[in-house]
């Protein structure tokens, strides 16, 4: 992580100042994601520890947005709520026009199941099932009979070109191949966010290239992805850059604008 | 998630893992085996006894008057000795009962023991004596296969004549006419003068072993040394009789006895829907002891089936994170868990039922107990099985189900 990261101006751009305006009113369609003050505490055996302090966010619908930041900076708290794994302990998250940071468990499941398609760093097949029945799970949870399940999932699989591979088991498949068919677990329920926590955490360099390659096809298809990753050229691929800092949000950039930074802060070293 | 679904997701996990899988019902199997092995035979027997047993030890529409009752399911010790207080039965009772009741009931009094018998040149064998009157012969409604059997002037003179059952008659007189020839039995001899058709056994005691003879005869002290009579066997001519017969025969008694208003019978009644009720009482009691041990089974079936899913909940913490994360409710998990113990219990239930079934018609078939395989006892070890499978996956399941999704995920 580069220093000029921490010294990023934050609210200042237009662009911000666009977010803070959508995160002030109320929901529209436009905006797939708004927070307004989420903060999470964690009581760890007496401590707290204070993940988010206040963070106010908007993603437009179609955005390919890059969430960055240290290690304890609070990225994976504020993915765990975007993903509905978690809720908030203060402030609002609206999802597609959905007040969720006050919903039940089970309601959480059903806005995770229909909203929300999650690509892990470690990938999170499960190991004993073909690449079809992994990517028709969300699909049973969703309650879709088994002919067409079979049939959305290969679809699914075909878009990620494996539709020569689908009754493989994951340890028949490489690193890229695993992650094409999280990608096509992630989306084969239409979710109005693709979610990705260091999608090429666990990847080589050329095999990023390519998954890389695959977020941006979908980001020009006009689905939403949210990404979560700790390298700056990773999150460069992405067309706008959300650097968060000790639970706050440090910087909110154009990919332009974060290249610049970053370029220039590199070179002045 | 469907049902149908979470049952080929628990099928596919117990194909991957067989080994582990057949240990984890093996519990259930024995169990489920030994449940039906032992409801099968409870229920042969029953069947056994409803359709023959009562008629062949007691006889039809018939009670008989003893000291004691026949039939005893439990009975403390205070109990037995007070039955063993009460006064013998005598010919004079025997008396009072034959002029109480009316003409068309026969009556018999009878004696019976397993004394040796033997002919010159074979070795004693042990049969059972009975020591009667005429009556019997009818009450018994036995057939004869040879010679007659003996009258009640042979009984008022004592004459030394015996009827024997027909393994008696192959034992002692193989390949020759027994009419005729001599028995001894307690040491004295008797004139063989006719033989019983086949009666077959009960529970495999073989009721052609049998020799009778007059009760005037020596044999009733050889049986009996103080000259007592067993019982009196009466029989009505209908069904509807046997209660009047029964309340005619104790109010002789008891007026025979001068027992006082107040003071209870010092003899017993005994009818073939007593020996039934006794029958009943042994059957909840078989069934009862007979269940018990298997249950010990499927609760050990039970421990191991929770014990092996709670290791799967945790081997598969990750899964279920993602599952959940996937879209997976608490009921999905919960469920999941369960069908997949209850599956796995089922199958064990299964193979349990069809090795019961076996083992059943196996001692069927090399002891005498009799065994009839009940429909409902197999769709009982289904549910059984069900049981201890829902009963030992909840807990694991409900833990399962309460797992933080973030935590099971980062879980390695």
């Amino acid at each position: 992580m580069s220093p000029d990261l921490m010294e990023a101006p934050a609210g200042t751009t237009p662009e911000r100042q666009v977010v803070m305006r959508a995160v002030g009113q109320a929901p529209s369609a436009e905006w797939v994601i708004v927070t307004r003050g989420l903060t999470r505490e964690y009581d760890m055996g007496g401590e707290i520890v204070r993940a988010l302090r206040g963070v106010d966010l908007a993603v437009k619908r179609n955005e390919y947005v890059a969430i960055m930041g240290p290690s304890g900076s609070g990225k994976s708290t504020l993915m765990n709520i975007v993903g509905c794994l978690d809720t908030p302990n203060e402030g609002e998250y609206w999802l597609n026009g959905q007040l969720v940071s006050e919903m039940g468990d089970d309601a959480l499941a059903r806005v995770r199941n229909k909203e929300i398609g999650f690509v892990f760093q470690t990938f999170n097949l499960l190991p004993r099932a073909s690449a079809l029945a992994n990517v028709e799970l969300p699909l049973v949870y969703a309650g879709v009979p088994a002919a067409e399940r079979k049939q959305r999932a290969m679809e699914a699989l075909e878009k990620v070109q494996l539709g020569e591979r689908v009754h493989h088991r994951p340890n028949e498949l490489s690193g890229g191949q695993r992650q094409r068919v999280a990608i096509a677990r992630a989306l084969v329920n239409d979710p109005s966010i693709l979610l990705a926590d260091e999608p090429t955490g666990n990847l080589d360099s050329n095999t990023s290239e390519e998954i890389m390659k695959v977020f941006e096809h979908l980001a020009d298809s006009g689905q939403t992805v949210i990404m979560v990753t700790h390298e700056s050229d990773i999150a460069s691929h992405a067309r706008r850059v959300v650097v968060l800092r000790d639970g706050r949000i440090a910087s909110d950039e154009t990919k332009a604008q974060f290249v610049a930074r970053i370029g220039a802060g590199q070179h002045a070293h | 998630m469907p049902f149908f679904e979470a049952v080929r997701l628990a099928l596919q996990t117990i194909r991957v893992q067989k080994l582990k899988s057949f240990f984890t019902l093996l519990g259930v199997m024995i169990g489920v085996m030994f449940l039906i092995a032992v409801v099968s035979i409870v229920e042969g027997m029953s069947d056994y006894v409803e359709n023959d047993f009562a008629a062949k030890i007691i006889g039809t529409n018939t009670f008989d008057v003893s000291r004691a009752p026949s039939f005893v399911v439990d009975a403390d010790e205070e109990q037995w000795r007070a039955w063993q207080r009460r006064p013998r039965l005598f010919d004079p009772e025997a008396e009072v009962v034959r002029n109480a009741l009316p003409g068309d009931f026969r009556i018999a009094r009878v004696n019976q023991s397993f004394l040796p018998a033997t002919v010159p040149g074979l070795r004693p064998r042990s049969v059972q004596a009975v020591a009667t009157d005429a009556s019997y012969f009818d009450i018994k409604r036995f057939g004869l296969t040879a010679g007659r059997a003996f009258t009640q002037q042979e009984v008022a003179t004592g004459a030394r004549v015996v009827v024997i059952g027909s393994e008696v008659a192959s034992y002692y007189y193989e390949g020759l006419d027994p009419v005729g020839r001599e028995l001894r039995i307690a040491g004295l001899p008797y004139t063989v003068i006719g033989v019983i058709e086949e009666q077959g056994s009960v529970f495999g005691f073989s009721m052609d072993r049998l020799v009778i003879a007059p009760v005037t005869t020596p044999l009733t002290r050889a049986i009996n040394p103080r000259g007592d009579i067993d019982f009196i066997t009466v029989q009505a001519g209908n069904r509807e009789l046997i209660t009047e017969g029964m309340e005619l025969s104790r109010e002789a008694l008891r007026g025979f006895r001068g027992l006082g208003p107040s003071e209870e019978d010092d003899f017993a009644l005994t009818t073939s829907s007593a020996a039934l009720s006794f029958f009943d009482g042994l059957k909840s009691k078989l069934v009862l002891f007979g269940t018990a041990l298997p249950a010990i089974g499927l609760v050990v079936g039970a421990l191991v089936i929770m014990n092996i899913m709670l290791v799967a909940v945790s081997e598969r913490t990750r899964e279920i994170g993602v599952r959940k994360a996937l879209g997976a409710r608490r009921r999905d998990i919960i469920a999941q868990f369960l069908v997949e113990a209850s599956t796995l219990s089922i199958i064990g239930a299964m193979i349990g039922a069809a090795c019961g079934v076996g083992l059943a018609k196996l001692i069927a078939a090399v002891t005498p107990l009799p065994a009839s395989v009940a429909p409902w006892s197999l769709v009982a070890a289904l549910i059984v099985g069900a049981g201890v499978g829902i009963t030992a996956g909840i807990y694991p399941a409900s833990r399962a189900a309460r797992l933080d999704p973030i935590a099971a995920l980062r879980q390695e």
